[in-house]
């Protein structure tokens, strides 16, 4: 079994309009970059992929990665629970021009939405939420005396996102707090594509260390010498 | 009102009640503060959202790895013991009841413990975060703010005019002015500054501070 492909364009590929994409990261955290701007090429290129729903804990920062997707006017709808950052301008300007839809989903709602997603479980109760705003029109149920919301699964068709290590099989480790939503993303989406900084053999990773088991995972591709979006934002960098 | 504790008063204060080794969550901002003024010899283990148990200080600048941030994406440190883990396990020590304390912001607070703390009305981006997952399942929710607004209007009333974070969650409220628990639906008052009145106190004070016991003198020490 081999899951990597040769390069980023291939990695990419069959990314189609209006499908549900997942990108993992935590602010600049584990964003994988090299996948989005990859995606951004080809829509430059060919128009597609547009009308796109993108679920990430923010909404874009500066003008890299899902903020550069967002003015390059791929994005229909984002799924997140804080579209706030550092520079928020891309997000921002289009939500009030009525160009982008926005479902704003408490961040561990979020979370578990993921995770039921890629666990088979259609829906949930959680405490969160309850008695305000974003709970209207959401089923209610007490257990134990107290009342819970009812929450549903998120599924994607593709997952984007960024590992450190990945074998050849896709199973996967990350590099400290960059881990946040990818494992439970890498489980929700269709398929699942990983860019890892470096990629080995099957047996090079310790399986007591791999994080995402690569049953979760449709593709690898390396980046060897990915950059980190922070890092990169704090350059000033743009992407267009 | 001729004086009230600065923020980091405020935080200081909060400080006292958390236990060695306690569990702690603490809100992105103003709460971060509380970090510092830990008394000696006792350590906490602080948890942020984004999936680190035991993180420290900000690294210094030029130091910082942005792969190692916390819920305010700020850069952190890790000490002896730090552990990483994904976004649903880490909501999980928060709703799961793991967490001992948590000490978020306010916009305002009802006598009932409703916490108002995460939109100020219709206009802008409303953005959600971990304050509503936040104020579920920690065993303690405390909440520290200025006892007014900028423009002198109580932020301790009888109900939340703004948007709910959570219904019935804080536990105790930490004011520029006064320690005060949410207990049957009341504020009891515990602490206050020594230099003001009950009358005072209450004057700014948007719902009836109930006495049960001894009020004792609120006093911090000069922190920054």
């Amino acid at each position: 079994m081999d899951k990597t492909v040769a390069d980023l364009a291939a990695a990419v590929a069959g990314i189609e309009d209006g499908m549900v994409l997942m990108i993992g990261g935590f602010g600049g955290a584990g964003a994988p970059i090299e996948l989005i701007h990859a995606l951004i090429d080809r829509f430059k290129a060919t128009g597609s992929p547009k009308n796109l729903t993108v679920v990430n804990n923010n909404a874009g920062n500066g003008r890299i990665g899902i903020a550069a997707m967002i003015d390059a006017g791929m994005v229909a709808k984002m799924i997140c629970s804080f579209p706030r950052s550092a520079d928020p301008r891309a997000f921002t300007e289009k939500y009030l021009a009525g160009e982008i839809a926005l479902e704003v989903v408490p961040q561990g709602t979020l979370a578990e939405r993921i995770r039921a997603g890629g666990a088979g479980i259609p829906a949930f109760y959680t405490p969160t939420s309850f008695g305000t705003d974003l709970a209207k029109g959401k089923p209610v149920a007490e257990f134990e005396g107290r009342p819970y919301v009812q929450e549903r699964w998120l599924k994607a068709d593709v997952a984007l996102l960024k590992a450190e290590l990945a074998d050849t099989q896709g199973n996967l480790t990350y590099r400290k707090a960059a881990r946040n939503f990818s494992p439970l993303m890498a489980a929700a989406a269709a398929v699942t594509v990983v860019q890892a900084t470096k990629v080995v053999e099957p047996g090079g990773i310790d399986p007591e260390a791999v994080i995402t088991p690569g049953i979760f995972v449709t593709r690898v591709v390396e980046v060897a010498d990915a950059r980190q979006e922070e890092a990169l934002m704090r350059e000033g960098a743009a992407y267009a | 009102m001729t004086e009230k504790l600065s923020n980091a008063q405020i935080a200081w204060r909060a400080a006292q009640d958390i236990e060695d080794e306690a569990y702690v969550n603490l809100g992105i901002g103003f709460p971060e503060m509380v970090a510092k003024f830990q008394p000696p010899g006792r350590q906490a283990i602080f948890h942020t959202e984004n999936g680190i148990l035991n993180f420290g200080e900000s690294p210094a600048a030029g130091e910082e790895d942005w792969d190692l941030i916390n819920a305010g994406k700020k850069a952190v440190t890790l000490k002896p013991g730090a552990a990483f883990f994904n976004h649903a396990d880490s909501f999980a020590m928060v709703r799961g009841g793991h967490l001992d304390v948590a000490i978020l912001g306010a916009y305002e607070v009802a006598e009932n413990g409703d916490l108002a703390n995460w939109s100020t009305g219709p206009k802008g981006i409303p953005a959600v975060g971990g304050a509503m997952d936040l104020v579920h399942g920690a065993k303690r929710v405390a909440v520290i703010t200025d006892h007014v607004t900028k423009d002198g209007r109580p932020k301790l009333v009888k109900h939340c005019t703004l948007p709910l974070t959570g219904l019935a969650c804080v536990t105790r409220v930490y004011t520029s002015l006064a320690v005060i628990d949410i207990e049957g639906g009341r504020f009891v008052l515990r602490e206050k500054l020594p230099g003001l009145s009950l009358e005072q106190l209450q004057a700014v004070t948007g719902a009836e501070l109930v006495i049960a016991g001894t009020v004792a003198d609120l006093v911090a020490p000069e922190v920054s």
